[in-house]
């Protein structure tokens, strides 16, 4: 029988402390209050002071409420019960299902030994060609999608994850509106996707340090998965809610703060949920879509930044469209000199020219001529907009690559398209 | 006689602890967890507590848990093995780890870096009566392409005398090769490896040279342009997704040197991975066997825990060093070092110091240039000379050059080799700009060749930049011409297509032969009769061009291809400027 303490010394914002001896870092504890019951996390250890922070936070917590220590770390129910569930952070059912209880995992677990990752290998296709052609997403990637509040992001996760051909998907939601939550729950039942996905989800107006516990329950879920042979998809949304959460109780504990207020450990805490992606060799895979918003559209903000430096690319999604400069896919190079011989010369030509039409954009606007360069670099940058950018085009690869042919054709003279020459013999279209 | 502590507090991945004995700064201490020992380096000490960053997970650590402290520094082995290896920041060789651990990197199993059970074939050189001094060889072992000497271990600080030595035979690294004996009569057993604190530099060697020689990359940009010598630092700095990671990958492929280092300090695994299983697979050109065989690789990636990460850069170091004695040009590549900064910011905080800028420690400046200061080439006791050259990326935020990692950097590094956000989205690769870069080293080709070429690439910029503003029609046909050679040359010479498997790594000859051409193209004078005309042209030649780099040196091809180039130069050549012909005359 665990010892009950009585008797908290400190509550600052949702840490709360007692003296206890025999705790663990890590450890998790009941604390139960006139509210009722909810959970904590040590967080410190100072002799006998036990600092903890508390899941549903610290508001209405008397100094007399009781904390018992439970003598683990922070668990999660696993199994195949948990497909077409949904549970918050603290991993309670929030549907009406009932609780799960049976074989517990511990979140949070060491990182993969990279001598025993394989190089990624597969193909994500997605449809969209500004990802297939331009910036391939691999199966065990992990990706954000850089954007402001107000685009379509989470519009765009969905219609990833709906096309995306994995598995299983698991969403973890962080500081996720309520709409936002209902029209993801939607979609994916109306695409009879439900059944298939598990959603852990925080909501904007939920206690704050369950926040903190979404993505690594949704990925401690994930791996028990891969390491069953499964292809996990796992879309997080969003870690810029996830890293204010963070920076909320790092304050809150009088940590010196890093840049512009976050946590000095900001890359570390980031990267140990991103290094999550993996394939694993003789099973199955994770691969990461997240969404960071960045304030301001100012991706030198410490999250993006940081993000940006852990993930294999990001995707830039600004004016409703995925924006070429700026998105990458890092593991592209894995696959695409295997889907077809042309790919990456169109897939590099074709940004190219594109960046040049930027700047004769850019030379008409401020009133000068237009040469027959500019002219044609034009009519090019029109329909590659149209073509290929445009976010509701849905073509396989293959057609894709294609209509980069008949777009430079229909444009340019050969040599003026930087390709080399073979493969201009090979795919230039017919007649042009 | 060691001494031994109990946790009295913890705080993320520091812990205090409150210590019996004596304890020195950077000692190694293990926390005894459940069955587990969790490794830890002393990072302060107040009286008789001292504070300690765990090279681990901290969950389940309780206060009263307790500590025994090693009574050494943090070290790493040296001696015949390493090459091959991947190690993690604290030499714990990954392979061996995943067989013994499998999937994930579970705590506290710690490894024996070299491994017990090899047998090397031992060549005795000291005779027995020698006066030897630390690094004199005693003997020495072939580990693949190189004769890797065991020499006498470098805190060896006094004068010795070879009592005993083996014999030419098959031994393994924990046998005792020698007998050493000092002048009081006292002995010493000597191994075929010893240990080494990695933050202590290795400087056995009898003199420091000026780096000169210069250590060819293959990447025409660096080597033509922004040359980096032997023994020579230079560091690449850049916004994600720019190119540093794939630049380095090229580099430590194609670099001219004997041994290459691959530091990954808090780097994506998925991209450490590619070079873990892609390297046994490459053929080193110089030796037909695996590019392995001449690469150690320090493998820290980004969720790998904080204070490995800041170890992983000197344990990297020390093992260059380490061949550096033996004679042998070595290469470490680090990426990136911003992460190995923040390693360092993150427990500063932990240890609640006063930040500096941009939270920084305020040592962060000393502390680089201490690392990038165990760089150089130098001549040994024997006079021979070996060379440990260090190329480090920073990743600062927004590509923001401005920060301090990127300027401490570049205080202390003989070559800037800068990208630009604007070149990558261009898909002009390797993007290093070559406006803002610098070298302080020499080009592999003729200076004047190289300062003429790059006049013109200046000032093709900034005619670009003035057109930006008067336009096209604005601007003089001449001038025009200027902007479409600089344009002309950065399509075809700066910039290198790495997936190309020609185009990749272009050797010196190679450079050579084609910056004649360019050089050519570059004094050209053209009759070109509207601007219009000229853009075809170039666009025909740049074709012609790049074509031509894609085909293997010297073969039928490269002619023809080379022939076709010039046929299409000749069409609208009229004339040659006499600085450029004087220069060709002498030779590029």
């Amino acid at each position: 029988m665990r010892k009950v303490y009585s008797k908290i010394e400190s509550i600052s914002g949702n840490v709360i402390s007692v003296k206890a001896t025999d705790v663990q870092y890590g450890e998790l504890a009941r604390v139960s209050t006139t509210y009722g019951d909810t959970l904590a996390e040590v967080i410190k250890l100072d002799g006998d002071l036990v600092s903890m922070q508390v899941f549903a936070g610290g508001r209405g917590i008397s100094t007399g409420d009781e904390v018992r220590f439970l003598g683990n770390p922070m668990r999660v129910s696993f199994s195949e019960n948990l497909q077409g569930r949904i549970f918050d952070g603290s991993g309670k059912p929030r549907d009406n299902g009932p609780e799960l209880t049976e074989n517990l995992i511990t979140i949070g677990g060491p990182s993969v030994n990279p001598a025993k990752r394989i190089i990624p290998r597969n193909m994500i296709r997605t449809g969209i060609p500004m990802i297939d052609l331009f910036n391939t997403l691999v199966e065990s990637q992990k990706l954000p999608i850089f954007s402001v509040s107000g685009e379509p992001y989470n519009q765009l996760l969905s219609r990833i994850a709906m096309q995306a051909e994995v598995d299983l998907i698991i969403l973890g939601g962080m500081g996720l509106k309520y709409d936002d939550y209902l029209f993801f729950k939607e979609e994916l039942e109306n695409g009879g996707a439900m059944s298939r996905t598990i959603m852990f989800v925080h909501t904007a107006s939920d206690p704050v340090v369950e926040s903190l516990m979404v993505p690594d329950i949704s990925l401690a879920v994930a791996e028990k998965f891969a390491l069953q042979g499964k292809k996990v998809l796992v879309l997080l949304t969003d870690m810029t809610n996830f890293a204010d959460a963070m920076k909320e109780i790092a304050i809150t504990q009088e940590q010196v703060p890093s840049n512009r207020g976050y946590p000095g450990d900001l890359y570390s805490q980031l990267a140990s949920r991103y290094e999550k992606a993996v394939d694993f060799e003789g099973s199955g895979s994770i691969t990461i879509l997240g969404v960071t918003t960045m304030p301001g559209d100012d991706v030198t903000h410490p999250v993006p930044d940081n993000t940006g430096y852990i993930t294999e690319g990001q995707y830039y999604l600004k004016n409703g469209r995925i924006e070429p400069f700026g998105s990458l896919s890092r593991l592209k190079q894995q696959v695409n000199d295997k889907t077809r011989d042309d790919h990456r010369a169109i897939m590099d030509g074709m940004i190219k020219l594109y960046a040049a039409y930027k700047s004769s954009v850019e030379k008409k606007s401020m009133g000068f001529n237009m040469s027959q360069w500019d002219e044609k670099l034009l009519k090019y940058g029109k329909q590659f907009e149209k073509g290929m950018m445009d976010l509701s085009v849905n073509i396989p690869l293959e057609k894709a690559l294609d209509l980069g042919w008949e777009i430079l054709a229909s444009c340019f003279e050969k040599d003026e398209t930087g390709l080399k020459t073979d493969l201009i013999n090979q795919y230039w279209p017919e007649g042009k | 006689m060691k001494s031994v502590g109990k946790i009295i507090g913890v705080n993320g991945n520091m812990v205090t602890v409150e210590v019996t004995g004596t304890v020195s700064m950077n000692e190694v201490g293990y926390i005894l967890v459940d069955d587990k020992k969790l490794k830890s380096e002393v990072i302060r000490i107040l009286g008789n507590t001292c504070q300690m960053q765990v090279f681990e997970m901290t969950k389940g650590i309780r206060i009263g848990d307790s500590v025994e402290f090693s009574d050494e520094l943090l070290a790493v082995e040296l001696g015949p093995g390493l090459l091959k290896q991947v190690y993690d920041g604290l030499q714990n060789p990954l392979p061996e780890l995943a067989e013994a651990a499998g999937f994930f990197l579970e705590r506290g199993i710690y490894l024996k870096a070299l491994d017990r059970e090899v047998e090397w074939d031992f060549t005795p050189i000291a005779k027995v009566g020698d006066s030897v001094e630390k690094a004199d060889t005693l003997g020495s072992v072939p580990e693949g392409p190189f004769v890797h000497q065991i020499m006498v271990p470098f805190n060896y600080l006094k004068k010795y005398s070879v009592k005993s030595i083996k014999e030419a035979g098959k031994y393994k690294v924990d046998d005792v090769i020698a007998v050493l004996e000092d002048e009081k009569g006292n002995t010493f057993d000597v191994k075929m490896y010893f240990e080494w604190p990695v933050k202590r530099a290795i400087d056995c060697y009898s003199e420091r040279l000026k780096p000169t020689k210069p250590m060819v990359t293959k990447v025409r940009l660096v080597d033509t342009f922004l040359p980096v010598a032997l023994g020579g630092t230079y560091c690449i700095p850049g916004p994600f997704g720019a190119g540093k990671t794939v630049l380095q990958q090229v580099t430590s492929k194609n670099a001219e040197v004997d041994i290459v280092i691959v530091a990954a300090c808090g780097e994506r695994a998925g991209e450490v991975v590619e070079t873990l299983k892609e390297f046994p697979e490459l053929i080193d050109p110089k030796t037909g066997n695996s590019l392995m065989e001449r690469t150690v690789i320090i493998c820290n990636t980004s969720s790998m825990p904080v204070a490995s990460r800041e170890a992983s850069v000197y344990t990297a170091v020390t093992i260059a060093e380490y061949y550096r004695q033996m004679g042998l040009n070595v290469l470490l590549l680090a990426d990136s070092t911003s992460r190995w900064a923040q390693a360092m910011r993150e427990m500063s905080g932990r240890l609640e110091e006063i930040p500096g800028e941009e939270a920084f420690p305020a040592y962060l400046e000393s502390v680089i240039a201490g690392f990038y200061e165990r760089a150089g080439i130098v001549r040994l006791k024997d006079g021979r000379e070996g060379s440990v050259t260090i190329g480090g990326t920073v990743s600062p935020a927004g590509g923001n050059f401005e920060e301090p990692v990127t300027q401490a950097t570049l205080k202390v590094v003989g070559a800037f080799h800068g990208l630009s956000r604007e070149r990558s989205d261009a898909r002009k690769y390797p993007a290093i700009d070559p406006m803002d870069s610098w070298s302080k080293y020499p080009s592999v080709l003729n200076v004047d060749a190289v300062n003429y070429a790059r006049k013109i690439l200046f000032r093709g910029g900034e005619i670009e930049a003035m057109m930006k503003v008067v336009g096209e029609e604005g601007t003089a046909l001449s001038d025009f011409t200027i902007y479409l050679k600089s344009d002309f040359l950065d399509a075809v010479y700066l910039q290198q297509n790495s997936f190309d498997p020609v185009d990749a790594a272009v050797i010196v000859d190679r450079q050579k032969h084609i910056f004649a051409y360019i050089l050519e193209i570059m004094g050209a004078e053209f009759s070109f009769e509207d601007k219009d005309e000229a853009r075809i042209f170039f666009n025909a030649l740049r074709q012609a061009f790049i074509d031509y780099n894609g085909v293997e040196w010297k073969t039928d091809e490269f002619y023809k291809r080379e022939k076709a180039m010039l046929e299409t130069l000749n069409e609208k050549k009229v004339g040659l400027d006499s600085t450029a012909a004087e220069l060709l005359k002498v030779g590029v």
